[in-house]
């Protein structure tokens, strides 16, 4: 049942959603003192054996799967096993959380400071947290929130303690050990370290797994961590990490509980604290090293005003109906359960498809805010004379909302559209809450950035690039809403500009209904692009269809018996589509011949060259996660590979035939221009 | 049930009796060689009425004491009294003509059951609805001059149409009967079944032998899909001792002997063989031997592929069986191991030479209070490392501890009560053990009196360590008790909205809590995904330990008011629990064996190689499917 609702996206108007309810209004009407120091006395996991942090370490310590892999590694490094064993304790140590009331009590009290300075309101959907509560009594519960700011994990613990729920264990990244006081103070709030990449250690792998496993199967807390790995810095959901989901996964298949609660959650900000440090990261500055000075230091932020959140928990959802008939439970019979063994290949299909579906109901129930939309479109109205448009009137740009609005509700999006005014009216509030708005605005009002013309071409590049980054992670969180039809409508252009080219041989290989040009293509662009957006592996046809479904319904496309036909109101919505992904298309066509850690400042320089004499369109190109994203497509389709060893191991090497046909797919779906893809 | 059925005779008199059986050992041997003698001449006899029929416990008109459509005997059931208090009727076990009166609350509160809505069985077999029998006339023609008895009466093939599974009684309850056997045939000695079989074989005719009639895997049921005229082979008139050799400690026996009959006429020479399933009132001998029975005492006995030590089986190709008692053999693998466990799907077992013992000397039962589930399996786990298990351990889940409790007869005096208030006190309050999660393990000493003494003491020794308190004789006994009225106690329920069924599985150690807790918890989610309004009886014991694992006993139950089709929602879970056991690392059946109600996982059970042995085995023994029930593959 509760698998339904990661699996089912027959008809996303149909989706039921919960209401809002602002927490931070309690918070201004009574003592946050008072708040802080409150009973708190949450439900707890129906059968739950109490233990203590430190006892946890002992059950860790003893269980019999670590104890094989230290007498393994004993074994294999000459080690004793008493010292394997204390290098055991002391990661254990490095790694475990220290849970403990008052300093969860004291940083309620002050997030209820923080929060309201900061946020007009943090709204949540109570019905998920009653459905939540009810899972934690009756399963372990892994909680997988959204991850776009550092505010994330300390948002979760808050609310769960403001709703008086089990606070949750949370994996965090060694990097935040490293801030004095507050590593520790985290540590206290829950929150415990990991090493970022520990590849082939199989001591700390084993400490690590096991320390979760027993915290779940125990029921001692629900374990929180983030899908994705790491912030995104462009507001779309990343591709998942598997690591935490395989070993949270590992209790159920094995049979050690009855089954396993996900929980999704989605946390949409109207805008982002890190807003403006993630556009200069994407355009190269690097990320500011975690210090508790640093946080400090961006004690400024608590000045401005950064709108609101919405919370959105997600319907729970059972690993074990998830599993049903994916995959074979009785593989793990014929070994001892605590001998780490790599599972069967169908366990590791299931967990990526999972992640996927996961990730996608994280999507689903982002709020957009109307700004998201107004950014989608400002994006593809830029002036300045080299993108296509020529900019916006307000009345145009109202008008265009207002369709634009319609259109995403059909598609299923879960908009958060200030009352039924029109939209003029019920959108300018939102549009006055961010600091983007007026750079955006400025984008609008054709005079992209102060126009003093003192700068260099290249330094005025990169200014507008800041603004159109920032703007376009404000389009990027609606993307997926869009996504499925938009790659559909760039299917459709690429067919039919092939289609005056040459006509189709009659009998393509794969083939999907009476339309196999179309769904080749489409399929070849859901391919290129399944680093960039969360497409589930395997699941092209489905998706297709939903697409086809969407705009069927829509009115834009009638699938007829031999094709698909545009209709004329669908001509404006085919149009909007195709054009969303254009930067993407045109930022993918470039490729290198240069070892891997070049790559970067290498395209970068590259796309700087071809923005500046007009070749490229769109700004959007000079970001690096949508170079590196490019780079591991073309990796993937073998279009390049990494050579190994020899003299310059790392280094990157073309494969011409691979590149020109890509080339030509990727050109030939560009109706703009025809841009010139580098080689160095 | 022996321990009941001579619950009268004390210990004393069992031990006289045993001396004296002793004593009288040279004058009995020749009645026993008597028995033989007859045997050899069967088929005259078999011409005649039955003469020693008359102190059988089972005769050829079963429906003369059975009940046709439920378990067990006509005079013994459950029912509510006229004040509404539950009563087990007839004389024959120590429950018997007794007040239950908790039972009636456990039942409304366990199952939402009520005594308002009843769900009466078909009192009498309408004939009408029962298909002629399709005769093969040539068969019948030369049976008849064999003198072999057989009978085409409808009540006589209704009744060995079905086993104990749940969907027979359902619908034989409802008076749905389909497809049946054409004709009963009762041979009287092996013989008359090497006979059967080639008129059979000569004549196309499909057997399908019956022994007990107590399957639980619808191994009986007649495929529908049997064209043939189908001949039930019913074993139970060959049902002689023929010899007792007490050098060696074996007895020859016909198949057709049910388990307490076997018992009581060994314990009449002063042995016994120990093996005793939960069935053995009803079961017989063949039956064991063809499902790879177990029994309850097998710590100290052993199951039924210990005790065997000669078979003699009839198949299509002719008799079967070796030509030595050596205890062990090498010499490729064990022609045994193809007769236990082939369910009738090879030849009939006519008959079979099994260890015996003297018997015990002295017997105690004894019961072990855990605080919880967990600290019970751990404590049996480790009474099964040091080898020290009773003749008979077993840990019942907190509900089934409960539901032994609600089964508690009324106590006679006000002591007693007194004193079970007493003990509630002291373990609840005194040693602070949840109601809700205490279990509780009975146990079944046998042998030496001074030896049981001492292994008592060793038993409760490892139990202490575990936080397991001794909580008396009375409980264990209770509990063994409770196994041989369980399955009265479904019919009561079938009477009220409510069905239900137990299943096994072995599993090893390590698996045992997970197996417990998710193939109950299963059950649960099931029960409720299938639309079933109350909330379902799912629970468990641990009934036997091994050295590398143990068995685990399910029961299941429901009140199916407001669904229409109960019994399928019934196999629905059912099918979803086995599942549920194969992913935990649990074996497709511990001793209940295939059939056809679980032969849809025997391949991925045994692996493509050995259904293919299994199927050169049968292609060659019975290339015509003579033996054609389907079970098993």
């Amino acid at each position: 049942m509760a698998s339904k609702a990661v699996y089912s996206h027959r008809d996303p108007m149909l989706k039921k959603r919960d209401d809002f309810e602002d927490i931070l209004e309690d918070r201004r009407n009574s003592s946050d003192l008072r708040y802080a120091l409150r009973c708190y006395a949450p439900v707890l996991y129906k059968e739950l054996t109490p233990c203590t942090a430190g006892g946890l370490k002992g059950l860790v310590l003893q269980s019999d799967q670590l104890r094989y892999v230290i007498g393994q590694v004993s074994k294999e490094t000459g080690v004793t096993v008493e010292d394997v064993q204390a290098e055991a304790s002391a990661i254990l140590d490095e790694m475990a959380h220290r849970l403990q009331l008052s300093t969860v009590r004291f940083f309620a009290f002050m997030l209820c400071k923080v929060f309201k300075a900061l946020f007009r309101s943090i709204c949540v959907n109570e019905e998920g947290i009653q459905r939540l509560q009810q899972a934690i009594h009756e399963h372990p519960v892994v909680l997988l929130p959204s991850h776009r700011s550092y505010m994330d994990f300390l948002l979760m613990s808050y609310l769960l303690y403001t709703y008086d729920l089990a606070l949750p264990v949370i994996a965090a990244g060694m990097d935040f050990m490293g801030m004095k006081v507050v590593g520790e103070m985290l540590r206290m709030s829950g929150a415990f370290f990991i090493r970022r990449s520990f590849g082939g250690d199989k001591l700390y792998w084993a400490v690590f797994s096991e320390y979760v496993k027993t915290m779940l199967k125990n029921g001692f807390a629900p374990v929180e961590f983030f899908l994705e790995g790491t912030r995104s810095r462009t507001a779309k959901s990343l591709t998942p990490k598997l690591g935490l989901l395989n070993i949270v996964m590992d209790p159920f298949l094995k049979g050690e509980v009855f089954d396993v609660c996900l929980v999704p959650v989605s946390i949409s900000y109207e805008r982002i604290l890190e807003e403006a440090l993630y556009a200069r990261e994407l355009l190269g500055v690097p990320k500011p090293k975690e210090s508790t000075s640093g946080l400090f230091k961006a004690r400024k932020v608590l000045s401005e005003d950064y709108g609101s959140i919405h919370v959105y928990f997600g319907q729970p959802v059972s690993v074990r109906s998830l599993a049903e008939g994916r995959v074979n439970r009785g593989q793990f019979n014929l070994t001892p359960r605590h001998i780490p063994r790599r599972p069967g290949e169908d366990v590791g299909v299931f967990v990526n498809a999972a992640a996927y579906r996961l990730v996608r109901a994280q999507e689903e129930n982002m709020v957009l805010k109307p700004w998201v939309l107004l950014a989608s479109l400002l994006l593809q109205n830029q002036p300045a004379g080299r993108g296509p448009g020529q900019g916006l009137t307000l009345e145009e740009l109202t008008q265009q909302a207002a369709w634009l609005r319609d259109l995403a509700r059909q598609f299923g999006a879960f908009l958060h559209w200030p009352g039924t005014a029109p939209p003029g009216s019920g959108t300018m509030p939102g549009l006055c809450a961010t600091e983007t708005t007026h750079k955006g605005t400025s984008v609008k009002n054709n005079s992209p950035c102060p126009e003093g013309g003192a700068g260099a071409p290249e330094e005025e590049l990169l200014r507008r690039a800041v603004v159109v980054l920032s703007c376009a992670s404000y389009r990027n969180q609606g993307l997926h809403v869009f996504l499925r039809p938009a790659l559909l409508a760039s299917a459709l252009r690429t067919a039919s500009s092939s289609r005056k080219r040459q006509r189709p041989p009659p009998s393509s290989p794969r083939c999907h209904g009476d339309h196999p040009d179309v769904f080749n293509s489409f399929t070849f662009l859901r391919n290129v692009f399944s680093n960039e957006f969360i497409l589930c592996p395997g699941a092209a046809v489905q998706d297709f269809e939903e697409a086809c479904y969407l705009l069927g319904k829509n009115g834009a496309l009638q699938a007829g018996q031999q094709d698909i036909l545009v209709t004329e109101r669908g001509r404006r919505t085919l149009a909007f589509l195709a054009k969303l992904l254009d930067p993407f298309l045109q930022g993918y066509q470039a490729t290198e011949g240069l070892t891997e850690k070049q790559f970067v400042p290498a395209v970068r320089a590259f796309v700087i060259k071809q923005l500046l004499t007009g070749r490229l369109g769109y700004v959007e190109a000079l970001s690096s996660d949508l170079q590196k994203n490019a780079l591991a497509a073309l990796l993937r389709l073998d279009a390049v590979q990494k050579l190994k060893g020899g003299e310059a191991p790392g280094t990157l090497k073309v494969n011409a035939v691979v590149v020109n046909s890509l080339e030509d797919t990727l050109g030939g779906s560009l109706p703009t221009q025809k841009a010139a893809v580098a080689r160095l | 049930m022996a321990s009941d059925s001579n619950g009268g005779s004390s210990d004393s008199q069992r031990i006289a009796q045993h001396r004296l059986s002793v004593i009288a050992g040279h004058l009995q041997r020749p009645a026993e060689g008597y028995t033989a003698l007859l045997a050899a001449e069967c088929k005259a006899q078999g011409s005649k009425p039955d003469v020693s029929s008359d102190e059988r416990t089972v005769p050829r008109r079963r429906q003369e004491i059975m009940k046709w459509n439920g378990w067990g005997y006509s005079d013994s059931r459950f029912l509510f009294n006229k004040k509404g208090q539950a009563e087990f009727t007839g004389k024959r076990y120590r429950l018997s003509g007794m007040i239950i009166p908790g039972l009636r609350d456990w039942m409304e509160s366990t199952f939402g059951a009520n005594l308002q809505h009843k769900t009466p069985a078909v009192p009498v077999l309408n004939s009408s609805v029962v298909q002629p029998p399709t005769l093969n006339e040539a068969f019948v023609g030369e049976l008849k001059s064999t003198g072999i008895p057989f009978s085409h009466d409808v009540e006589d093939r209704v009744f060995r149409a079905h086993g104990h599974c749940l969907h027979e009684i359902f619908a034989l309850r409802e008076g749905k009967i389909g497809r049946i056997p054409d004709m009963v045939v009762w041979p009287n000695c092996h013989n008359d079944v090497v006979k059967i079989v080639e008129l059979a074989c000569k004549h196309n005719v499909c057997l399908i032998p019956y022994g007990g009639g107590t399957s639980v895997s619808s191994a009986l049921e007649c495929p529908p899909e049997e064209t043939r005229s189908i001949v039930s082979l019913d074993t139970s008139q060959m049902n002689r001792i023929l010899w007792i050799d007490e050098k060696n400690l074996t007895a020859h026996v016909e198949a057709g002997i049910v388990g307490q009959d076997l018992e009581r006429l060994l314990n009449e020479s002063g042995y016994c063989t120990g093996h005793e399933p939960d069935s053995m009132e009803f079961s017989s001998l063949g039956g064991w031997v063809a499902t790879r029975a177990s029994g309850m005492k097998k710590n100290i006995y052993g199951n039924i592929e210990d005790l065997v030590i000669h078979v003699k089986m009839v198949t299509p190709r002719g008799v079967i069986e070796k030509s030595c008692q050596g205890p062990r053999m090498s010499t490729g693998p064990d022609i045994h191991h193809f007769i236990l466990g082939s369910e009738g799907t090879l030849g009939v077992v006519t008959e079979v030479t099994m260890k015996i013992r003297p018997m015990p000397e002295y017997q105690k039962y004894g019961s072990v209070v855990f605080p919880s589930f967990e600290q019970g399996v751990a404590c049996l786990r480790e009474v099964a490392r040091q080898r020290c298990a009773p003749a008979s351990i077993r840990l019942m889940d907190n509900e089934q501890f409960k539901f032994g409790h609600a089964l508690k007869p009324q106590v006679s005096s006000i002591f007693t009560s007194f004193l079970d208030g007493l003990k509630k006190f002291y373990i609840t309050k005194f040693k602070g053990f949840d109601q809700d999660r205490l279990c509780v393990a009975t146990l079944l000493f046998e042998g030496n009196r001074e030896r049981v003494l001492q292994h008592e003491k060793q038993v409760y020794d490892i139990a202490a360590k575990f936080g397991g308190l001794a909580a008396g004789e009375d409980n264990g006994q209770r509990g063994y008790m409770l196994t041989f009225v369980i399955a009265y106690l479904r019919d009561l329920g079938m009477d009220y909205y409510v069905i239900g069924e137990s299943f096994e599985t072995s599993v090893p150690w390590d698996r045992v809590l997970d197996i417990c807790r998710n193939v109950k918890a299963r059950i649960v989610r099931e029960c409720k995904d299938k639309g079933v309004q109350f909330p379902p009886l799912s629970t468990c014991r641990v009934t036997q330990t091994y050295d590398a694992g143990a068995c685990v006993y399910f029961y299941f139950a429901f009140n199916y008011r407001g669904l229409a089709d109960p019994v399928h929602v019934y196999e629905q879970v059912e099918h979803a629990a086995r599942e549920e056991i194969l992913a935990n690392g649990g074996s497709l059946s511990h001793h209940h064996g295939v059939g056809k109600l679980r032969k849809e996982w025997m391949r991925e059970t045994v692996s493509n190689v050995g259904v293919g042995m299994l199927k050169s085995v049968k292609d060659y023994v019975d290339p015509d499917n003579i033996f054609g029930n389907r079970n098993l593959l």
